[in-house]
């Protein structure tokens, strides 16, 4: 039996279709956004998202609602709180490191306060919104995180260009004419959607990585940015399909690990010396 | 929005010699404290201006104003016969630079294209340039301001990568793309070392001419652009002083001005130093700049400082 029908064969199993569709359009979304991350040096953000996601979802739990309720309302909520704060008061990293423990803390008591009160309770919620289960989506599932990464993907290409100026040169595109503060605000909210989503593939613990590791390694591999933003898209999505196949094919190895370990793989790789002459021509010219 | 690009033909000619820029008894206020007032100015095309005056005095906000980010106190100003923000594409702006991060990885090029369409929304669709007219003409806009401030050998590596001479050229570059009437430079030459500051200067200087941009150039020290000036405007709490260099850098209209002894010298080559007011500098500039001017051989024209200079 050969790979490619190995590969058909996969998915005919909805689970996998399900992973394969979702997991690869919350990948491209975050690689778009990650890119502007990484060039705006808002990883930080990133990371306070993760565990703004893993709270919000288990509040929503503890309180009957749907997980994905929780999870977008924290994410995008927070997102614009720090983009808000960001600027005028300059937190010390006390303060922060302070308040995103006490954020994880409450998570873990939404999360006691929903196995101990719901009859209904899952008792594996905690560890697949800190880890993902993207092997676990139903059909609606995974179309809704198609839909909204969609969306978001679309949102990050319309606002592309004037973002790019705004991130380089703060100044000249506010003396342009752009809402730099608006976009700014814009974007982060689109951050949080994508971590949202991006929890429900890999979990709000790694998360970050599916934000940071592609587009750091775009940004390693080709000086234009345009190319970059496509490159680090075009990784994301590479790195969740290939860590989708290494779930299925190895089954005691999670999805999530799968990812991430291609995402780091790649990002890795980066950092070895470029070939040269006519192979590493061929490389740059593809970068 | 539209890029097209006209050719040399771009001031409407029923507006003939009047004034690019016009401040009329223009005052500011920040704070409750008038930073400047009584500016009275009028810039004809291809006049390169220089504003001096202490740090703190509001050389910076002046340009802020002209660009209509910041609202005056009192009187008037007019862009190309309209209020200041409404100028637009007319316009071009230098803000004062700190320097791009040494790990960022995109190319000058790109950061030039910028100043041409980085306020059009989405991203441009890689069609190749030979199917694409506009994407053809922005090409060529881009080499040519590129080649005009003589950065093509580095435009292509990563402007992180670049030298502070160099990214200060490429941001020039930048800033002409528009073709602008009007090009204010935030000082420019700062932090460069005096190669690379009378190559620049230099560089402003043929602009101006060639180019037929009129420059307002917040400066530092007057001396690497003094040979190219046509104006200055001479800053100082509360007034204000302009003409040409001649007229405002002496000893009579500076003391008015300031109200203590001010008395500038010309060294046999021409160059101005102004001395005057408390002493200079001990402690109030960095090291590194105590260092360029000692090296320079001259005090600048900063002389007259005041308490205005710690407010930095």
């Amino acid at each position: 039996m050969s790979w490619s029908s190995v590969g058909l064969a996969a998915l005919d199993h909805p689970f996998f279709l399900h992973a394969v569709l979702a997991g690869g359009a919350i990948a491209v979304a975050a690689g778009l956004t990650g890119y502007f991350l990484v060039l705006r040096a808002q990883i930080f953000t990133g990371d306070a998202l993760s565990h703004t996601a893993f709270t919000g979802a288990l509040a929503a739990l503890a309180l009957g609602w749907d997980l994905r309720i929780g999870l977008f309302a924290a994410t995008i909520g927070v997102a614009l709180l720090l983009g808000v704060l960001g600027r005028r008061s300059r937190a010390d990293d006390v303060t922060i490191g302070s308040a995103f423990s006490w954020i994880l803390g409450l998570g873990v008591f939404f999360l006691t306060l929903y196995t101990t009160t719901r009859s209904t309770a899952n008792g594996n919620a905690g560890v697949s919104v800190l880890f993902g289960s993207i092997f676990g989506l139903s059909a609606s599932a995974a179309w809704t995180a198609v839909l909204i990464a969609l969306v978001v993907c679309a949102a990050v290409l319309a606002l592309a260009r004037p973002l790019l100026f705004a991130s380089l040169d703060e100044a000249v595109a506010a003396a342009r004419g752009l809402p730099v503060r608006l976009l700014g605000l814009a974007f982060l909210a689109l951050v949080g959607a994508c971590a949202a989503e991006a929890t429900q593939a890999v979990g709000s613990l790694l998360l970050l990585g599916l934000l940071a590791a592609p587009a750091g390694a775009a940004q390693r591999l080709t000086d234009s940015p345009y190319r970059a933003l496509a490159l680090s898209a075009v990784l994301a999505l590479g790195e969740m399909w290939a860590g989708l196949a290494l779930g299925y094919a190895v089954p005691s190895v999670p999805p999530s690990f799968g990812i991430m370990a291609a995402a780091t793989v790649v990002y890795g790789l980066t950092f070895l010396p470029r070939p040269s002459g006519r192979r590493g021509r061929a490389v740059r010219a593809l970068a | 929005m539209n890029v097209s690009l006209p050719t040399q033909q771009r001031r409407d000619p029923t507006r003939g010699d009047a004034p690019v820029l016009e401040l009329r008894d223009a005052a500011v206020r920040v704070g409750g404290r008038t930073l400047w007032s009584g500016v009275d100015l009028a810039i004809g095309p291809g006049e390169f201006t220089a504003v001096l005056g202490p740090n703190g005095v509001g050389k910076s906000t002046l340009l802020k104003a002209v660009l209509g980010l910041q609202s005056l106190a009192s009187g008037e100003i007019r862009v190309l016969g309209a209020p200041p923000g409404q100028a637009g594409r007319a316009v071009g702006y230098l803000p004062q630079r700190r320097s791009f991060d040494p790990s960022l990885r995109i190319r000058g090029r790109d950061i030039v294209g910028l100043g041409l369409d980085g306020d059009r929304w989405g991203v441009p669709l890689p069609v190749p340039a030979r199917f694409s007219a506009r994407r053809r003409a922005a090409q060529r806009r881009i080499a040519e301001v590129i080649e005009l401030v003589g950065a093509s050998a580095y435009a292509d590596r990563p402007i992180g990568q670049c030298s502070g001479g160099e990214q200060q050229r490429l941001l020039i570059a930048q800033a002409l793309c528009r073709r602008p009437d009007v090009l204010l430079l935030d000082e420019p030459l700062d932090s460069l070392d005096l190669p690379n500051q009378a190559a620049v200067a230099r560089l402003i200087g043929r602009i101006c001419c060639e180019e037929c941009v009129s420059v307002v150039m917040v400066a530092h020290d007057v001396n690497p652009i003094l040979s190219y000036l046509d104006r200055v405007v001479y800053l100082a709490e509360g007034g204000a002083a302009t003409g040409t260099p001649r007229e405002v850098i002496t000893s009579e209209t500076l003391t008015k001005l300031y109200g203590t002894p001010v008395e500038v010298l010309r060294t046999s080559d021409g160059r101005l130093v102004v001395v005057g007011g408390p002493e200079a500098p001990a402690l109030h500039t960095d090291r590194h700049e105590d260092d360029r001017r000692a090296e320079a051989g001259h005090a600048d024209d900063r002389a007259p400082e005041g308490s205005a200079h710690a407010a930095r």
